[in-house]
């Protein structure tokens, strides 16, 4: 699978970008927030060539023959990551999506990786917000983390949901995948980072109603993929014990009880929260809460069992009786607390954009802004196992940049210049398309017949 | 609750010998219960504003809502309203002095399109009050029997320096009901909260969520000419009922023996719609679909205030100018539905860059209307982005002045301007950077939140007692 991919992507690579690869490129006068051990560079220079950053820094010197940008003084940035989002999976949402299964065959089988569309028209505009990576998970019984807007909330002030399409009734909702947001080189970042599960309410719900039942279904099910993992002969000759999941699911849930694979745990209430620290104690499996919007009232368990945290940093209200105690200072509290945070975006598909506007929230409700940079670039890429690849501005990583006017958690700064795989990406989008076509009426023309 | 009852009981006993001259001498008086224009408010404001001083805020930046940005701004205020403002101004005797350098002012916000009360916090299905999903045409229903004046949703709201606010019903329904205007004051009645003065409002949708709802459940509208059937049909009920009324009106005056019709709650909204006394708020995304309202207004002879959402009114600014009709809209919502599917950022720029455009940022939401200024620095950028010329002083109207304009309270607030009641926001950061806090927000000159002095930082019943004890 690996390798079929690689293949892909250098084919790719040949047809479209042969003279962006091989080109170095610098870029220069920059203000260069690295969000790597550099960290803020005043003014500093970025070469990079072949899609890998290959200098930077204050004293590093445009190579002889590269094409120089003089960014004039404005912000170089990690491209951002977008968390728990559902590019690639989504194209209007009331359409329906590809994160969310019913299948009692499948259930932690579930790999939204073959559903990933490059093509999706989220892409270019997620871009323009100057996002450039994704970890895209599957959607389990009772929402995202987050609380998905467009199918949770504004459904009920807009008289119910559009699509009634399927939704998990599984323990485990299924794995997620790493996406990065380029034009040519394909989506697929690295498949299998995580498995998403469902506790609290919504993990009570697909135990058959209450809380107690999920936490137990769960250890038996742990239990039966060990059972499974010692016994396959015995399975595989129809000789063993039933076991609750199919033997798909079993499969997919071996990495999960080695340790290799985190869980997704989607989770609200901080005595959830505390339930979810002890079963991965118990079962010796990592997690990563998601959602946790009482997370603060438990932050030093958490900073304690070095459980990362993915978390809407505009989550404060009530909205459920699993957040009553949601508060506009809950990243802030958990960073300073030692926790390593990923900020998720509203909806995480069509507003994903706003996930900067997040960030700066975060800043002005007592989070640094160093950790904030820190949880929409280089967290979500450690949580998820491709910080060696992207995340931070460091030699030999990828060349996921983005240069901006200003400060890039400002509504009124713009990406100028976005670069994936050292890639500059079109600054066009459907939306700039349909802009342009309409901000002069009164042609002469119906506007059908202005178009790029 | 003997008493309450007995007090109530005085209270309808006294109500015929206040109205009875509205209806011209009938012969035999028509019970006010059932006479349209006996009570003009049934359920009248019992707002009071809270008690303030003499102030004068000093040396902040002042965004006027005018389209003007004063810098080392005064604003005095007295009895509750904006005395005066201007570059400084000295502070008469008996002012407070509220030092406000280095900080910004605007006009309160205002949102012309919330479901706070209606949809309140906690979601639970027993707080789902916003949409009366029994029939197309719910003229009858009003938004204000349905809030809650507790939802946490107002005081968080208030933090985002929101001071008045528009409470809709849903859009399930082709005619939903009347909103409610209200002053963001915490309150034990919604009676206390209502604005004084202010118009009502009917809400209408187009498009996907009628024809959804209805078609769903096998009846009509199933379809966008479902949707145009019905407001029609409605509107001509509404025609009808006012001719019968006038024959009847008409008679009595003569002299005449008449048979009252018979009132009716849905068709007595329609007919203020019709009498141009309370303001049609319309929910429609597509430019084709309000352009079809539009003309139904003319058909009937009404005038739309305010497309809401709108989210393809850049595609015909030039019509909405032309028209004198507002849209309320957000700069990054967008593509969840088919008929969402052409929002762009810009939106409010363009239809605001028309002449005689009219753009409003609104929420529809509990987390957005905390950060209007947010959604309104996004739009403004957009707008740039396209090539506009626009400046932060005539952006701050889309949350300021031109709210008040679309829901019909700009004669009393939107802007900082003499005798306007002295809603105001001291930021601690231009309202255009996302790092902006509020530090007070004052309603008729009042402090009802400042976020360095926990006395006013209100707390909602529900807030007492559990988590976190309502701290945002």
């Amino acid at each position: 699978m690996r390798k079929a991919l690689f293949s892909a992507c250098a084919a790719l690579a040949l047809a479209f970008g042969v003279a962006a690869t091989a080109e170095t490129v610098a870029i220069t006068n920059a203000r260069i927030l690295t969000a790597g051990p550099a960290g803020e560079i005043a003014s500093g220079t970025v070469v990079f060539r072949d899609g890998k950053i290959t200098a930077i820094g204050a004293n590093v010197a445009a190579p002889a023959g590269a094409r120089v940008i003089d960014a004039h003084g404005g912000v170089v940035a990690p491209g951002f990551f977008a968390t728990s989002s559902l590019l690639g999976a989504v194209e209007v949402g009331s359409l329906g999506n590809d994160l969310q299964v019913d299948n009692p065959e499948i259930g932690a089988a579930f790999d939204i990786q073959y559903g990933l569309n490059p093509e999706s028209g989220l892409l270019p505009i997620a871009r323009l917000g100057g996002l450039t990576s994704a970890v895209v998970l599957p959607i389990p019984a009772g929402g995202r983390g987050d609380g998905d807007e467009e199918d949770d909330d504004a459904s009920d002030y807009t008289a119910g949901p559009d699509h009634d399409g399927p939704k998990s009734h599984a323990l485990f909702a299924g794995q997620g995948a790493v996406i990065n947001l380029g034009s040519e080189d394909g989506v697929l970042t690295k498949a299998r980072v995580a498995m998403v599960a469902p506790f609290g309410q919504g993990g009570a719900a697909v135990a058959g109603g209450a809380r107690g039942a999920q936490i137990v279904a769960l250890k038996q099910a742990l239990a039966d993929v060990r059972d499974y993992m010692n016994n396959k002969a015995a399975y595989d000759r129809g000789g063993y014990r039933e076991l609750a999941l199919s033997r798909g699911d079993l499969e997919a849930l071996i990495p999960v009880v080695e340790g290799k694979m985190p869980i997704v745990a989607v989770v609200h209430r901080a005595s959830d929260i505390r339930q979810v620290l002890a079963f991965a104690h118990d079962e010796h499996v990592k997690v990563i809460l998601d959602g946790a919007q009482e997370a603060w009232m438990v932050a030093p368990q958490i900073a304690q069992a070095g459980v990362p945290v993915l978390l809407n940093p505009l989550d404060d209200r009530p909205e459920s009786y699993e957040e009553l105690a949601a508060t506009m200072d809950n990243a802030g509290r958990l960073a300073a607390a030692g926790v390593t945070v990923a900020l998720e975006s509203t909806g995480g598909s069509a507003r994903v954009r706003e996930t900067r506007y997040g960030a700066g929230n975060a800043v002005s409700h007592g989070m640094t802004y160093a950790a904030a940079l820190a949880a929409i670039t280089i967290n979500p890429a450690k949580i998820f196992g491709v910080a060696d690849r992207t995340g931070s501005l460091e030699q030999g990583k990828d060349a996921d940049l983005v240069i901006w006017t200003g400060d890039p958690f400002e509504p009124l700064s713009q990406a100028v210049a976005v670069y994936i795989h050292g890639q500059p990406q079109p600054m066009t989008s459907r939306q700039t398309e349909l802009r342009d076509r309409y901000k002069t009426l009164g042609g002469p023309l119906p506007p059908a017949y202005s178009h790029p | 609750m003997i008493a309450a009852l007995a007090v109530s009981g005085c209270a309808s006993e006294t109500a015929p010998s206040k109205t009875a001259q509205v209806s011209a001498a009938p012969a035999k008086p028509l019970l006010p219960g059932l006479d349209p224009l006996a009570k003009a408010d049934a359920f009248p404001s019992t707002y009071r504003p809270m008690p303030s001083r003499p102030i004068a805020v000093v040396g902040a930046s002042v965004f006027t809502g005018t389209g003007t940005l004063i810098e080392n701004g005064t604003v005095l205020v007295k009895d509750g309203k904006v005395e005066a403002v201007g570059a400084g101004l000295a502070v008469p005797a008996g002012y407070d002095t509220v030092d406000a350098r280095g900080k910004w002012v605007t006009p309160g916000l205002i949102d012309a399109h919330s479901h706070l009360g209606v949809y309140a916090s906690p979601s639970v299905p027993a707080n789902s009050d916003g949409n009366e999903m029994t029939n197309p045409v719910t003229a009858e229903v009003w938004a204000e029997h349905s809030v809650w004046p507790q939802d946490p949703g107002f005081n968080t709201a208030r933090i985002g320096g929101v001071t008045s606010l528009l409470i809709l019903p849903g859009s399930g329904n082709l005619i939903g009901g009347r909103g409610v205007i209200l002053r963001n004051i915490p309150a034990r009645t919604v009676q206390d909260m209502k604005f004084p003065g202010a118009p009502y409002v009917l809400k209408m949708a187009c498009g996907e969520n009628p024809k959804r709802v209805y078609g769903a459940k096998g009846r009509a509208p199933s379809t966008r000419m479902g949707n145009v059937a019905g407001y029609r049909a409605a509107w001509i009920n509404a025609q009808d009922y006012q001719r019968r009324w006038d024959d009847y009106r008409a008679k009595i005056a003569k002299g005449e023996k008449a048979e009252p019709p018979k009132r009716d709650l849905a068709l007595d909204t329609l007919s203020g719609v019709l009498r141009g006394e309370i303001l049609v708020e319309n929910h429609c995304y597509r430019a084709d679909e309000m352009a079809q309202m539009i003309d139904i207004s003319k058909e009937f002879g009404y005038h739309v205030a305010a497309f809401h959402h709108a989210v393809e009114a850049y595609k015909i600014a030039d019509l909405l100018a032309e028209n004198h009709i507002c849209i309320a809209t957000w700069a990054n919502w967008w593509g969840g539905k088919m008929e969402m599917l052409d929002g762009i950022e810009a939106n409010a720029a363009l239809v605001d860059a028309a002449k005689g455009g009219c753009a409003v940022i609104k929420s529809d939401d509990p987390d957005l209307i905390q950060r209007l200024n947010q959604e309104a620095a996004e739009a403004l950028a957009a707008g740039r982005a396209a090539g506009l010329t626009i400046s932060e002083a005539d952006a701050i109207k889309w949350i300021t002045a031109n709210p008040a304009k679309a829901i019909g309270i700009d004669k009393q607030t939107g802007s900082l301007e003499p005798g306007k009641r002295a809603d105001l926001v001291i930021w601690d950061h231009d309202p255009f950077s996302i790092y902006a806090r509020t530090d007070q927000v004052y309603l008729d000159g009042a402090v009802a939140y400042d976020r360095h002095d926990p006395r006013y930082q209100p707390r909602s019943d529900f807030d007492l007692g559990q988590p976190g004890e309502g701290v945002r």
